[in-house]
């Protein structure tokens, strides 16, 4: 099965029910479908073949969602940006995954034209909305949106080739080394992941999901995936940036389940309308990315008593692991449960073998889910995936750690990298240090995570200045906000006359943040 | 009284979240959500600005695009609040 027959069979078996809410318009199935259609045929009329990559630089929106389904229809790998990159990242993505199509908001025509190094591979732009006039290399050929999907196109066709082994999407994510990689997902993991989730989710045709995180992370994109898989209906919102217009849309449209992260549960829990007897067609919440402070679980279950909380574990190389089973949650708050419908973890000690009860060691997934490995990085691959069990086939080895208590339920204890999770978002420290390095004033710099109530981890850049460089933090943050999406930009800044070193000469990250990341842990820890 | 209301909220937005950053075009009509200058957090920094520097107390119900998602917007919600004709969105 491919990703695009969730959308394809539930338009053939509810082509009038409404698929997707978004900004105050309804769409049914039988439209989206048809849009979609319309514009496989134009990626492929215009030179579109199978496996390349249509890069999608749009905020949540219908065109996003009619964009995915396009390219995988068109038998293309789709590449999702976030909406907030900047001109030299979105160069760099549009680079690396050598984008055959962009399809962009036209708000951000100006960023095309300041990305001066778009890949020679770029042989069209489809520009969605108002906003600049089509931009970019002579060769290019750029439509507009309304072009793309035009109803004239209707019943055009092409040949299909595409298998379920081949490449559905590669999902950026911050990679340890600074430079973010591209996560190889085939039809048959997100096709077994989106099964495994709605599984245990007991997803139904009569759900309603809303949906208020970045389609360019895989929590935000699966909900449309899954949603479009069981025939449910999607409530799609740009953004979690006015919590009570979010409470507005659960209210008045029914919303059945509805998908957050920590941040977004920090800053509802403050909210006195948010209770169930507001909302009494919630039937589930879910959480990932970083784990739910108990005090957040317990003020949840006290105001929804009546509604699943479902505390989930997963990373973008194998979209989710691990699931605690609602009954569970008041018993072990702080567990992530076990693995999901489908799937093997085991943990792995220091010394190779399988951990005892209660060891720490690195976590390891087995099954169909998991990435086939980092798009151009074989080293870094294979880091990642090494030899499991059956010939051939390779298994993932997460970089975090964890332990298992004596009936088999996972607790996540902490990463082996320096990665930052912040407002969900992971964070690679290199990438931010590597912006900080630009600056002509800074000789050394280090990025690190400290404990924030709401965000979870704050970015703090602590930095020694080049003698007789005069050095603000608003400098610095000016800096980082050209450069770098809104959540990479630090949150604090400290100037330092020296940071602590290896014995190798190199900055020693660790030792600058002992004291509050230690007790970070600490907490955390079951 | 409003052009005041503005310049000040404005200083605030480009200090905070553009961190004086003057060359970047931002009018006082433009919406903070399209833009992508203020999120979640972003409004709750605003939100303590104005209950210090302009004694009000906002009601939860009041955070909404209408009243917070322009200079514009925030200067007539904070100069109607004082009034006290502000209705949660």
């Amino acid at each position: 099965m491919q990703v695009e027959a969730f959308l394809e069979q539930t338009a053939d078996r509810l082509p009038d029910k409404v698929a997707l809410i978004c900004q105050g318009a309804r769409f049914t199935y039988r439209q989206i479908a048809a849009q979609s259609r319309r514009l496989a045929i134009t990626l492929r009329a215009r030179g579109l073949r199978r496996g390349d990559r249509v890069a999608i630089f749009l905020d949540s929106s219908v065109e996003a969602v009619v964009a995915v389904f396009g390219a995988l229809m068109a038998d293309a790998v789709f590449v999702m940006i976030h909406a907030a990159t900047k001109p030299d990242k979105l160069a760099f993505l549009l680079n690396d995954c050598r984008a055959a199509a962009l399809i962009a908001h036209g708000r951000f025509g100006h960023l095309g034209a300041q990305a001066a190094a778009l890949p020679p591979t770029l042989r069209q732009v489809i520009w969605v909305g108002a906003g600049a006039a089509p931009s970019g290399a002579s060769s290019t050929l750029a439509m507009r949106w309304e072009e793309a999907i035009a109803p004239s196109l209707e019943g055009a066709a092409f040949t299909k080739e595409a298998i379920d082994i081949d490449l559905a999407t590669i999902i950026y994510t911050s990679g340890s080394t600074g430079f973010p990689k591209g996560v190889m997902m085939t039809h048959l993991s997100v096709v077994t992941a989106a099964t495994s989730i709605t599984q245990y989710l007991e997803n139904v045709e009569d759900d309603i999901i809303l949906n208020s995180l970045p389609l360019s992370f895989d929590y935000g994109l699966y909900q449309v995936l899954m949603a479009f898989k069981v025939g449910a209906t999607l409530v799609l919102e740009k953004s979690f940036t006015y919590p009570q217009l979010i409470l507005e849309r659960l209210g008045s449209e029914h919303v059945t389940g509805f998908p957050l992260v920590p941040t977004m549960l920090a800053m509802l829990i403050k909210t006195q309308n948010f209770s169930g007897a507001h909302f009494p067609h919630l039937r589930y919440f879910t959480n990932t990315a970083a784990a739910l402070p108990p005090a957040h679980i317990a003020g949840l279950r006290e105001r929804f008593p009546g509604t699943r909380i479902y505390s989930m574990y997963g990373l973008t190389e194998c979209k989710r692991v691990a699931y605690l089973p609602p009954d569970q949650i008041d018993r072990r708050p702080t567990s992530v449960g076990k693995a999901i419908p489908n799937t093997e973890v085991y943990i792995v000690n220091a010394a190779g073998g399988r951990a005892r009860v209660g060891e720490i060691g690195e976590l390891v997934v087995r099954g169909a889910h998991v990435m086939c490995g980092y798009w151009e990085r074989p080293e870094e691959t294979a880091r990642a995936l090494r030899s499991g069990p059956l010939p051939g086939e390779r298994v993932l080895h997460t970089g975090d750690l964890f332990k298992m208590d004596d009936e088999g339920f996972l607790y996540f204890v902490g990463r082996k990298d320096d990665i930052i999770k912040t407002r969900g978002e992971k964070v690679s420290p290199k990438e931010v240090e590597a912006v900080l390095y630009r600056m002509p004033e800074v000789l050394e710099a280090a990025v690190l995570g400290v404990p924030d109530a709401v965000l979870g981890e704050a970015i703090r850049a602590v930095i020694v200045p080049v003698a007789g460089a005069t050095l603000t933090a608003q400098t610095v943050l000016r800096h980082c906000a050209q450069h770098l999406e809104d959540f990479m930009v630090p949150k604090s800044v400290e100037f330092r006359t020296a940071l602590p070193k290896t014995t190798t000469g190199k900055i020693a990250r660790r030792e600058i943040q002992t004291g509050e990341r230690a007790l970070s842990l600490l907490e955390s820890a079951p | 009284m409003t052009e005041a209301l503005e310049a000040t909220i404005r200083n605030f937005v480009v200090q905070n979240f553009l961190y004086g950053d003057q060359t970047r075009p931002l009018g006082n009509d433009d919406s903070f959500l399209e833009t992508g200058i203020v999120d979640s957090t972003g409004i709750l920094e605003l939100v303590g600005f104005l209950e210090k520097e302009c004694g009000l107390t906002v009601l939860d119900t009041e955070i909404v695009p209408d009243h917070f998602d322009s200079i514009a917007r925030l200067a007539r919600y904070v100069h109607r609040k004082k009034n006290g004709n502000v209705h949660a969105g």
